[in-house]
């Protein structure tokens, strides 16, 4: 082997044309792989998430008047990769009377996405993984919470005279700015 | 024999590898302070076999995986044990990386010429963080999904890249099938072959360079075979049995209820050692997620790095020591710390409790079933009436009703009642209360309602007040013939040993001296209804139609005080209703119970 690479056998031009070639033919031919696995692997940047829609959610009878929230999830179809399902359950938000409207916050907390409890120890929510603390209105009522912005609110409308509908949306956390996944 | 071994040697060259690789020169000989590396690498192959073999059953998808991992831990044969090997074996393999890490800061065995190997090293310890993160999530259970979920967010406040980084670990912009294809891929596939790659390196270079020695100026030298073989078997075979009696002592890991993005996990935690970052997050404030996720472990990350520099100074070991010992007393803290808030957090502990009965929960159902509805995990759990009824009461009912005076849940709602309690409807005991004058006003009735004042407060708060004896026994019999109508399993017996009475009764209902026929319908007695009516009162149809439609002529008509029409206004589905009605009339599936066997009708129940 020594003796080899101390005397080459070959012209150093040649050498060097040889060299470039086989790390040229040697690229191209990794490339096709490498690219062909990338571009699929980079697929999940241009999907979509489903049309956010209004969905119809209750009725304002179920509401209690004094303004507590309650819980309810939110049903619609969903695409997940190869499956649809029809009709599933696909987030949840909270509901609360206020005056004769209705409000509609996302459980999903703002700060790291876990899913923000209605508080026990006063009218609010916490979240039960960094405590950050919310108002009823969702909004942030203790200085220490590491959430960035407030809970994110979602448009309600009533229609037909009790019938509310929610457009369910789903918002980047740990961003003081309330952007919707899309 | 040796002929062929021979032969062997001379194509391979087997017999030299097989020298080098034993016969390994130990300065100052065998010593067990040199076992951590070998009891890494054992541990590193342990996670190899039983992952392999867990790979052998697992199905990566979002309606298959919890499901696989309820085969594997509860059907498959040994299969807790596996699992639970794999599980806390992951676990021992993060403290010894770290005692190894130690070990080599403490010895100064980062110094030239170590710099690169102790890079590798480093490598490891990320790459094996790398696959605990990613295998947490795997079993698609409500403590892994939330968890991770924080994870993933942590990953997508990554300044400029963070979302299109986010999105293409979970493979999308929801959790799905394609965020456990690509955890499984970089589980099971990616991740494992860095570190087989590192791990060569690793060891290649330690070869290289030697063990770094101390004190050892007297001690003569040693062979790696046998001496500290022998002792890396035993200190890896100790590894091997501390982690065996914790699965032992466990029962194996945990698997929880299947993930649901729409019920609340209160008790979503990182593993153990991901605490002190878990916690670390709760001080930085709004704005600052990136300061503390990123900025804070990266400048840390990047100071380990450097120990190997560090260290040319004169004061850098020690200061390489100083920083080390700070970081892990911090590490602990926070951990510490986090376990402490925990374990003084009520609701967390709640969260736990919960966690733990739903994954009982889901033992029974599964069992009931012989197996695992093709629909999957989730919706055996979403059938449950047990599990629902209660959240779709609180939800739904408990504005107005109660049961046993809270609302479902175990909560107490902020509004004051204006319904009856039901719990226990349509029992005899039920009734007894509604027809006692002392009661039927009273909050837990009628009190809150406008029936409060009606017609039937009337018959029970005069003329049932002054019933005379004779009266009272023909009650007693109407109240056991009423109840019966309810056929709820939890009085069958009652019902059918007290079939004599029961029929007297029906015909006391429509006596003189009681009447309830005068008002309402029972059995096609009376036509002319102005309550409702009382053939199948608290049955199963009985209540649905109720939840239907209270305002129907067959129910309280015009008289319907304030419930709502769940049912015709569209409020509640027919499934989510008969959760609930079920519910109340405690027909669910109990343990030891075989669900194929039932139809759900009315005569059939829990027994």
């Amino acid at each position: 082997m020594d003796e080899e690479t101390q005397n080459p056998p070959v012209q150093p031009r040649r050498t060097f044309l040889a060299g470039m070639s086989a790390v040229f033919v040697g690229t191209v031919a990794a490339l096709v792989p490498v690219l062909s696995g990338a571009t699929s692997l980079l697929d999940p940047l241009r999907r979509k998430r489903n049309e956010a829609g209004m969905s119809r959610v209750t009725t304002l009878a179920v509401l209690p008047n004094d303004g507590t929230p309650k819980k309810f999830t939110i049903t619609a179809d969903l695409t997940d990769a190869w499956t649809i399902h029809r009709d599933a359950p696909i987030g949840a938000v909270y509901l609360r009377k206020v005056g004769e409207d209705v409000h509609a916050l996302n459980v999903v907390c703002p700060h790291a996405g876990c899913f923000v409890g209605i508080a026990k120890d006063r009218p609010g929510f916490t979240c039960p993984c960094h405590k950050s603390s919310f108002d009823l209105a969702g909004v942030i009522d203790d200085p220490a919470s590491p959430s960035p912005r407030d809970m994110d609110s979602l448009q309600v409308e009533v229609r037909n005279g009790d019938e509310i509908w929610v457009r369910f949306q789903s918002f980047q956390a740990g961003h003081t700015v309330k952007t919707p996944v899309q | 024999m040796r002929a062929l071994l021979d032969w062997f040697d001379d194509r391979t060259g087997a017999r030299t590898l097989l020298r080098a690789v034993l016969f390994e020169r130990i300065p100052g000989g065998a010593r067990w302070r040199y076992v951590w590396g070998s009891t890494l690498t054992f541990a590193i192959v342990v996670q190899f076999v039983t992952g392999l073999v867990l790979w052998a059953s697992y199905s990566a998808n979002a309606q298959g995986a919890w499901e696989s991992v309820y085969f594997i831990q509860h059907q498959m044969l040994g299969g807790w044990v596996l699992r639970g090997i794999h599980h806390y074996m992951a676990q021992a393999t993060i403290i010894l990386l770290v005692v190894h890490l130690m070990q080599v800061v403490i010895d100064g065995a980062y110094r030239a010429p170590r710099e690169v190997n102790f890079w590798f090293g480093l490598g490891l310890l990320l790459v094996v963080l790398g696959l605990s993160l990613t295998g947490y999530l795997l079993p698609w259970d409500q403590k892994g999904y939330w968890a991770t979920k924080v994870a993933t967010n942590i990953a997508a406040m990554t300044p400029v890249v963070g979302e299109s980084l986010q999105r293409l670990l979970i493979g999308g912009v929801d959790y799905g099938h394609l965020t456990l294809t690509r955890f499984f891929a970089l589980h099971a596939g990616v991740l494992p072959g860095l570190l087989v790659l590192m791990i060569v390196g690793h060891v290649y270079l330690f070869r290289r360079h030697g063990v770094t020695t101390a004190n050892t100026k007297d001690a003569p030298d040693g062979m790696f075979w046998p001496e500290q073989v022998l002792r890396d078997g035993v200190a890896s075979l100790a590894v091997m049995l501390a982690v065996l009696a914790v699965v032992w002592a466990t029962g194996g890991a945990d698997l929880g209820a299947p993930a649901d993005p729409t019920e609340p996990y209160a008790a979503a935690r990182p593993e153990w050692y991901f605490l002190f970052l878990f916690q670390w997050l709760k001080y930085f404030p709004a704005g600052l997620e990136v300061v503390g996720a990123h900025l804070v472990p990266g400048l840390v990350f990047t100071v380990l790095a450097a120990m190997p520099i560090i260290a040319r100074w004169r004061w850098g070991h020690r200061f390489n020591l100083a920083t080390l010992a700070a970081l892990l007393v911090t590490m602990a803290g926070l951990t510490r710390l986090a376990m402490i808030q925990d374990g003084a957090d009520p609701e967390y502990a709640a969260a736990t409790a919960e966690s733990h009965a739903q994954a009982e929960r889901m033992d029974i159902l599964v069992t009931a079933q012989h197996g695992i509805p093709a629909a999957g995990g989730l919706a055996l759990l979403r059938a449950d009436p047990l599990t629902q009824g209660p959240r779709i009461f609180s939800t739904h009912c408990s504005g107005c009703h109660r049961v046993d005076g809270l609302d479902g849940l175990g909560g107490t709602p902020t509004d004051t009642q204006s319904a009856p309690d039901l719990a226990g409807f349509g029992s005899r005991a039920w009734l007894e209360g509604m027809l006692d004058p002392e009661q039927f006003g009273s909050p837990a009735y009628f009190g809150g309602t406008s029936h409060r004042r009606g017609a039937m407060s009337r018959v029970v708060e005069r003329r049932i007040a002054n019933y005379e004896d004779s009266q009272v026994a023909q009650l007693q019999r109407v109240i056991k013939a009423l109840s019966a109508e309810a056929q709820l399993p939890s009085q069958a017996l009652l019902d059918a040993s007290d079939s004599r009475e029961i029929e007297q009764g029906r015909l006391d209902m429509s006596s003189e001296s009681i009447g309830c026929t005068d008002c309402h319908v029972f059995h096609g007695v009376n036509q002319e209804q102005r309550g409702p009516e009382l053939t199948g009162w608290g049955s199963r149809t009985w209540m649905l139609g109720m939840l239907h439609d209270p305002g129907h002529a067959d129910y309280y008509g015009e008289d319907n005080d304030d419930m709502p029409a769940f049912g015709m206004d569209e409020i509640l589905t027919e499934a989510e209703m008969a959760l609930v009605v079920d519910w109340l009339r405690g027909v669910w599936v109990r343990e030891g119970d075989d669900a194929t066997a039932q139809s759900r009708g009315d005569d059939v129940g829990g027994t």
